[in-house]
């Protein structure tokens, strides 16, 4: 028979004040197996602990239990002194009897009964466990960086100049993502070009850095430290090596097609450069719009290309990366205009969003940074701007706040001020959310200096008469109703995750939130870890947020990976699943329902990767046979336990 | 006169949200009776449907299962297995004339002390009127 030591803490009067310690002891010392018991008033002291210590080398215990507070909180601290007096740290259990008891009940003899059950079922518990040591795993020190845009960059700059590799993917032909569209940032109306450039050729000239652009992730597999990424490199068509950049390919290019950078604003060609300043700087030949690749459908593109750099015959290409770290910086997309019955469902030409406004004002945009109506090409007299379109709406749309909107609006609207000084600003708001280094002045500065009026209230329907944009809306403060012959409009659309973050999402077996956003793994305490150890998350993927907040994330995440990449060798909790070869009859239900694809069949047995073995016990629960089980929480300790706690 | 029934309830609670919300009522001073003892396993999904027959062949009067809430498993989809076993579990336990009100599972997250004391104030108002559980009891 092992023999077992109960340690019982008062916690002051915390536990000692509901639970008659002194009668738990001697209950306890009369268990089977316990050849010590005692309470003392705090365990997790220093002479507490050294209490554990003594006893353990004295009495020659094989396990403690520690009857105390919830083991989220000391079950280290105890496991530590069971090790330095000699023991395994799996021979301490904690019985939780202050969070689950002494603090929960009233009734003395009552909640004393209880603490009596909880600590008996932890020794039953600990009596039976396995001495385990953790599992060590080497590391591989290189890291995926998935998503290009400003969080993306920023995480993979921070990485590479800590001196680890990185593979960053971006689906798109360039780097920038929507950070790359703006024409101005607030709060400081920098030029958002101006600042993200040098980042992009940072990260295009860092040796460090290996760029993949469209280019998508196809299939992980793998753990922590020792990820393995397939990567889809789609065809270009065009050798970044050999372009020269001289333009003479989309101009004999006889397709036009929607410009996705410009947002539908302004057209391009089957082949084309994204923006002048795309990182890598080549050109990319749109194969969904280009007539065809065979000489005899088109062929003007290769004709004229002097350099020759135009390779039809390219195919895609599947690459192979391992990595130990991964972060997710997917993004965001603009919730589509469509959706919005009462604004016209995006078909009127001067209703805009808030990335197509963005590019009006846009130095290198398609007026060339004059704001001009697309409709007419006239300057707008009267702008409406609406907030809250999508967001804050549980009932139609989307639930949360977007966060961005207020500040870019008030952005939106001083910068048509700046453009057009006769024009009349007003924006439509249910409140202003103006938190942030200098976000409330700025919204001032927009009231104060540029006038624009804020209306409290939502604008009910908008519609095109007469070639104007006639909105009608109602302003809450003042209990009035609100018609404006407006010339434009800009929609402040909700965030929504980036479209196929979902699937990567599932690729990756991370978890999502309601509304799509990747989860963290504690909203408070653990904010840019996923759920899955090793996997990071930065930017707009997780939620809403602004540019510095992303930059923040970002550098947050790459500080947790190295935190990873830093390790010669990574351990992990050893409570993993076991097999019992003779009850195993590789009938596979448990591989299954793994979620961590941790379980395989080999010759006919069920075989547990350790490694990627989290321990949670769905493989033994569904096991018909019990021939799998958890270490240390087997369904033999799980019967014993229930024993205990009724009474046994 | 006969004793007031106290009815002996064992709870399985998952460690990542049900037992971390069991232990915010407590951080939060929340009361609720002391019939529950609770046992934490790894997931809901972990919890077998053996683990329920032995605790009420034991002598329980009452089984809870609580977990993560669908979707926010820690385990990305353990609890979702737990809901369809549970399901099935609970059929069979009515199939043999167990009171359905005996056997319950709750979704309680780490944020819901305040849930967690109701459910539990709620089982055991519930399990009194019933009396001891006999049906599956091993020493009856």
């Amino acid at each position: 028979m092992k023999r077992t030591g109960v340690f019982i803490c008062h916690c002051g009067i915390n536990i000692a004040g509901t639970v008659d310690v002194k009668k738990a002891a001697k209950e306890l010392a009369k268990h089977k197996g316990v050849v010590h018991s005692e309470e003392y008033v705090y365990m997790c002291s220093d002479p507490g602990q050294n209490l554990i210590i003594d006893a353990i080398k004295e009495k020659k215990l094989d396990n403690v239990v520690i009857a105390c507070c919830s083991p989220t909180l000391h079950e280290t601290t105890f496991r530590n002194a069971a090790k330095s007096a000699g023991i395994n740290t799996f021979q301490c259990e904690i019985a939780n009897i202050r969070e689950q008891c002494s603090w929960v009940h009233k009734d003395m003899n009552k909640a004393t009964d209880k603490a009596v059950k909880i600590t008996k079922s932890a020794v039953e518990r600990v009596r039976r466990n396995e001495s385990l040591e953790p599992i060590s795993v080497p590391v591989t020190r290189r890291a995926l960086v998935i998503g290009g845009g400003i969080a993306g960059i920023q995480s993979a700059l921070d990485l590479a100049n800590s001196g680890f590799e990185v593979v960053l993917v971006e689906r798109s032909p360039s780097i920038g993502g929507h950070m790359i569209q703006l024409s101005e940032t607030f709060p400081t109306l920098d030029c958002s070009q101006c600042i993200l450039t040098p980042k992009m050729v940072e990260v295009s000239k860092h040796p460090k850095i290996k760029l993949m652009t469209y280019s998508e992730v196809q299939e992980i597999s793998g753990y922590v430290g020792n990820f393995k990424v397939k990567i889809l490199k789609k065809p270009t068509y065009v050798d970044p090596d050999k372009c020269t950049l001289c333009d003479e390919c989309s101009k004999v290019c006889p397709v036009v097609t929607s410009n996705e950078f410009d947002l539908g604003l302004t057209g391009r060609r089957a082949i084309y450069i994204p923006f002048p300043q795309a990182i890598p700087a080549t050109y990319t030949l749109d194969i969904k719009s280009c007539p065809g690749l065979l000489p005899i459908a088109c062929g003007k593109c290769a004709d004229v290309c002097e350099p020759g750099a135009i390779d039809y015959d390219m195919k895609p290409k599947i690459v192979e990366e391992e990595v130990g770290a991964i972060i997710v910086a997917t993004g965001y997309d603009l919730y589509d205009k469509e959706n919005m019955a009462e604004y016209g469902y995006g078909k009127y030409a001067d209703v805009l969003d808030g990335l197509q406004f963005e590019r009006l004002c846009s130095a290198s945009g398609p007026t060339m940074g004059k704001i001009l109506r697309p409709s007419d090409h006239k300057e707008p007299k009267e702008v409406v701007f609406i907030q809250c379109v999508g967001s804050r709406d549980p009932e139609l749309h989307c639930a949360y706040c977007s966060k961005i909107c207020c500040m870019y609006t008030a952005k939106h609207a001083m910068l048509y001020k700046h453009h057009v000084h006769d024009g009349q600003a007003y924006i439509f708001y249910i409140d202003i959310r103006s938190g942030g280094k200098g976000y409330e002045e700025f919204v001032q500065r927009a009231v104060e200096e540029d006038g624009v009026l804020y209306l409290r209230g939502k604008v009910s329907k908008i519609f095109e008469e007469k070639g104007k944009i006639k909105v009608w809306g109602v302003d809450t403060l003042a209990g009035k109703d609100i018609e404006i012959d407006a010339d434009m409009v800009v929609l402040a659309t909700a965030m929504r995750p980036s479209q196929g973050a979902e699937e990567l999402a599932k690729k990756l077996k991370i978890a999502m939130d309601k509304d799509g956003f990747l989860s963290e793994a504690h909203p408070k305490l653990r904010p840019v870890e996923s759920v899955t150890s090793g996997m990071f998350l930065a930017g707009a993927a997780q939620a809403p947020k602004d540019i510095p907040e992303a930059v923040a994330q970002a550098s947050g995440a790459a500080a947790k990976a190295i935190s990873i990449l830093s390790q010669d060798r990574l351990y992990h909790a050893p409570t993993v699943a076991k097999v019992n070869l003779n009850l195993c009859t590789g009938c596979g239900m448990c591989v299954e329902v793994c979620p961590y694809e941790a379980l395989s069949l080999k010759d006919g047995k069920v075989e547990v990767n350790e490694v990627l073995c989290e321990g949670c016990g769905t493989c033994s629960a569904t096991c018909l046979r019990a021939a799998i089980q958890v270490k240390n929480l087997t369904p033999l300790q799980v019967h014993e336990m229930i024993s205990i706690s009724l009474g046994g | 006169m006969a004793e007031v029934f106290e009815p002996k309830i064992v709870a399985f609670l998952c460690k990542w949200c049900s037992s971390a919300g069991s232990d915010l009522a407590g951080v939060s001073r929340m009361e609720y009776p002391p019939n529950v003892v609770p046992i934490q396993v790894m997931c809901s999904g972990s919890v077998s449907p053996l683990y329920i027959l032995s605790a009420f062949n034991k002598g329980a009067d009452g089984v809870l299962v609580s977990g993560c809430h669908p979707g926010d498993c820690h385990y990305i989809k353990g609890n979702f297995y737990a809901r369809r076993r549970i399901a099935l579990v609970k059929r069979l336990l009515e199939f043999i004339g167990l009171e359905p009100q005996r056997f319950q599972m709750s979704w309680v997250s780490a944020a819901e002390g305040t849930k967690y004391t109701q459910i539990i104030k709620d089982f055991v108002q519930e399990l009194k009127p019933l009396g001891p559980q006999t049906k599956l009891r091993r020493d009856l």
